[in-house]
Parts: structure tokens; sequence; C-alpha cells
């Protein structure tokens, strides 16, 4: 692996250009997964909860990379980055101080309000979480202009869960219903075992109230659309987020094309009805 | 607790809703107050399943015991749901170990006793039947589920 000293440069305005960003801290979150933080200071940057970055490892490669802090804190940039191949498996040996370069942010945002002055029950599935904390922070600095907020948290195991010293913070502080499970758990697990879905047996969701925001593998998001739709939240009041081999993020090079959409630029959160007709379609 | 003093507490569980007064009647003749405390076993894998449980509040994990790789919890069973139904197939025997995981309170409803009325009354029989077949396809479903493993990642396909 490569990593450039860092030199001067700007955010730059050709969206191709990476700009080269140092680290200030990298942090295990479990096993396989880990968030590393970039220093953002003086790059006049800004995102909206469920954006992505480009991050680039010079000499290995590029991997689109969901934004996990908080979008208000804009000295620096969090991103949450499950170690899956070799970009990623490239950035978790890199250590604070080393320069990478980042590209964005890219894509769509949750919509947050749509939810003004109504419920939120946030569905996360393993690292689908990582794109959700941003939106959990937006909603807990306006906590009060939203009803009930619901988080729905489902992981492999324990020791597969992100955040776990924030999932009870945010109960506590912040008045929200945090509802965790695990697929399975040793004894020393105490917690609820079984798919997220199952979690809905323990909750009441008013249909005509609620805002759903959905992100995590498509296997787990289709069944928890399946569940939501059986509860009677209409499609529009429903918000996921898609993934796809983003390369370029913005919409030239069609890598993340999805059926009408490309996933980088018209997404990666779509309303529901906008692409429920491609979801059952395999392959696509 | 008097037999009479438990017909609120099964009217109010979600598995015996809208269950016509007689069935609770003849329900309440198998029924008793049950309380665990957090760490006890209400079922030991390969017992006799002599019967079920309304839990009412806390929560109970099934456990299967894997030899040398010890217990493995494969499921929690919580407020508002139901615990067992070893107890309506032969050979009546538990296939996993129920732990309270907290306290738990709840209704126990005697199997022999509930599989006598149900002979005697299909009608009745018959309601538990399809009851419990719909708490039967609920497991089945979230048991499918975690063995396709829904949280499984692609391969670097970033977010």
């Amino acid at each position: 692996m490569i990593v450039q000293t860092e030199t001067k440069l700007r955010l730059q305005t050709d969206p191709m250009v990476p700009v080269q960003t140092r680290i200030t801290r990298l942090a295990w979150e479990t096993d396989d997964t880990y968030s590393i933080t970039l220093d953002m200071n003086d790059r006049n940057y800004a995102f909206r909860p469920g954006q992505f970055n480009m991050l680039y490892v010079f000499g290995v490669g590029e991997a689109a990379i969901s934004i996990s802090s908080d979008p208000s804190l804009s000295r620096s940039v969090t991103h949450t980055i499950h170690k899956v191949g070799s970009v990623t498996s490239a950035l978790s040996h890199c250590k604070r101080s080393d320069v990478v370069g980042v590209r964005g942010p890219f894509g769509s945002g949750w919509p947050i309000d749509a939810a003004l002055g109504r419920d939120v029950c946030i569905v996360a599935g393993g690292i689908g979480l990582a794109p959700l904390r941003p939106l959990l922070y937006s909603l807990f600095r306006k906590r009060k202009q939203f009803g009930r907020i619901v988080l729905l948290y489902g992981s492999r195991s324990p020791l597969d869960l992100l955040y776990r010293v924030e999932l009870e913070d945010w109960g506590k502080r912040h008045n929200i219903e945090v509802l965790v499970t695990v697929d399975r758990g040793d004894p020393s697990w105490k917690g609820h075992i079984g798919v997220v879905t199952t979690l809905f047996s323990y909750i009441k969701i008013d249909p005509r109230a609620t805002i759903a925001y959905v992100c995590g593998p498509e296997t787990m998001m289709k069944f928890t659309l399946g569940t939501l739709t059986t509860i009677g939240l209409p499609g529009d009041q429903i918000y996921l987020s898609m993934e796809r081999n983003m390369k370029c993020a913005v919409g030239y090079c069609g890598h993340c094309q999805y059926g009408p959409h490309f996933i980088c630029k018209d997404g990666p959160v779509f309303a529901l009805p906008r692409v429920k007709n491609l979801l059952d379609i395999k392959e696509l | 607790m008097h037999t009479e003093d438990l017909a609120p507490l099964l009217r109010q569980h979600p598995f015996l809703a809208d269950l016509p007064e007689q069935h609770i009647t003849t329900l309440i003749g198998c029924a008793s107050n049950v309380h665990f405390a957090e760490g006890s076993q209400l079922l030991r894998e390969g017992e006799l399943a002599d019967k079920f449980y309304l839990i009412r509040t806390g929560r109970v994990a099934l456990e299967i015991d894997l030899s040398e790789r010890g217990q493995l919890r494969i499921q929690t069973v919580g407020s508002g749901e139901v615990l067992g139904w070893s107890w309506l197939i032969s050979p009546f025997r538990w296939h996993f170990t129920g732990v309270a995981v907290t306290d738990v309170r709840g209704v126990a409803l005697d199997g022999k006793c509930l599989r006598l009325k149900s002979e005697n009354d299909h009608d009745f029989g018959y309601e538990m039947l399809k009851r419990l077949a719909i708490v039967m396809e609920r497991r089945l479903e979230a048991t499918r589920l975690q063995i396709i493993d829904v949280y499984g990642s692609t391969p670097e396909v970033g977010l």
C-alpha cells in the first residue's frame, strides 16, 4: 500500500479529483468493521445524512463509503467500514496521520423533513446502521419536532453490533426506543434473539403517522419492507438506501445503474415507490 | 391467585385475543399464574413437555446444547408471546431449554389438561390449534430468515 504524504490541496471543484485528507482516528467497532475519521478542517465540507464519499487509497483503489458521523461536526467526517475487499482492507491498515483521497459528498440523503411532526421508525441491519447514524444525530438535534422515534437494529451476533455504547446512550438521553436483536447469542446475551423483523412484535406503529427509514443488506430490507407493508405503512412513507458497485459517483460511468436510476446520483436513498418494481428483479 | 382471577390475564394476552368466553372458562381449569426469577429454567431440553406458557412480561431465551461448543441461544420469546408447543405433539418432549433472561411473569397452561379438553370439545381444540398454527408459522419464517443470514453483505460495493 502506498500512502502519500499530504500536500496543500483545497476541496476540488472537479468531482472526479480526490482531495488528500489526513486520518485523525481509526477505531475498530467489531472484528471486521472499523470507523475512520478524516480531518476536514478548512475544507468547507458539509454533507447530508445518508450521503457517501469515495475514499481513495493511493496505489490500491477507491470505494464508496457512507458517512456515519454527525453532520453538524464540520471539522471532521467519519466513515464506518466493513472490511470486505482490497480497498477496505488497505484502509484498515492505515494509521493516524496517513493520507487518503476523498471525493464527495455524493448522492441523495435521508429526507428528514418528511418526518416533521410524525413518528419515525428506523430499521437497520448489520453495517446498515452506519448511514443511519447521521440521520439519528439530526433527529436528536430537533427532537421536539418529531413524535415517537423507534430504532430497530439487527445483527448476526452481539459481537457484530455497531456503536454498542451509543445504542444504550441514545435510548436514555434522546427519548427514543431502541430495540436490538441478534441472530445468535451466547448465555451472556440478555437481549432479543431473532431477525430484525421479529422486533415489530414488540412495538405498535401508527401506519398513518409514521415515516420509516430502512438500511441494510438487500435481503434484510426486502423482508423489512414486507413487514412494513403488512403493518399498513404506505410506500411513500418508506425510504431505503440501496447499494451497488459505484465507481464515478456522479452518474457518468453507469456501474451502479439500477433500472432507470443511477444509485450514486439518484440514490442511494429512494422513496420505496421509485424502486419497488425493481426490488424483485433478480441480478439487477 | 384464585382461578377466576386468571380470566383477565387470559383475556388480555394477545394469543387469546377475541377468544369466546366459554373457551376462556375452559382454559381457566388448565391455567396457573407463574413467576420465574432471572436465570431460572422454564423448560429443559429432552424433558417431558407438559405445559406451555403465555408470557405476560419478561423474556425467555431458547438454548440448544452444542456439547463441546456450549449453549447457543437461538431465539427469545417475550411479552405477549407464546412459549412452547411440544406439549401438543407426541412424544411430548422439549426440543430446547428455556431460560428466563429477565424476571418473567406469565400464565402456564397444562398440556395434558388442554389435550383432554380439546378431545372433549373439538370447537375449543380447533380454536387453540388455529392460534398455535399462526405462532408456528411465524416462528418458522423467522427461523428461515436466521438461516439465510439476512445481514450478510456483498463484497466491497461500498456503503
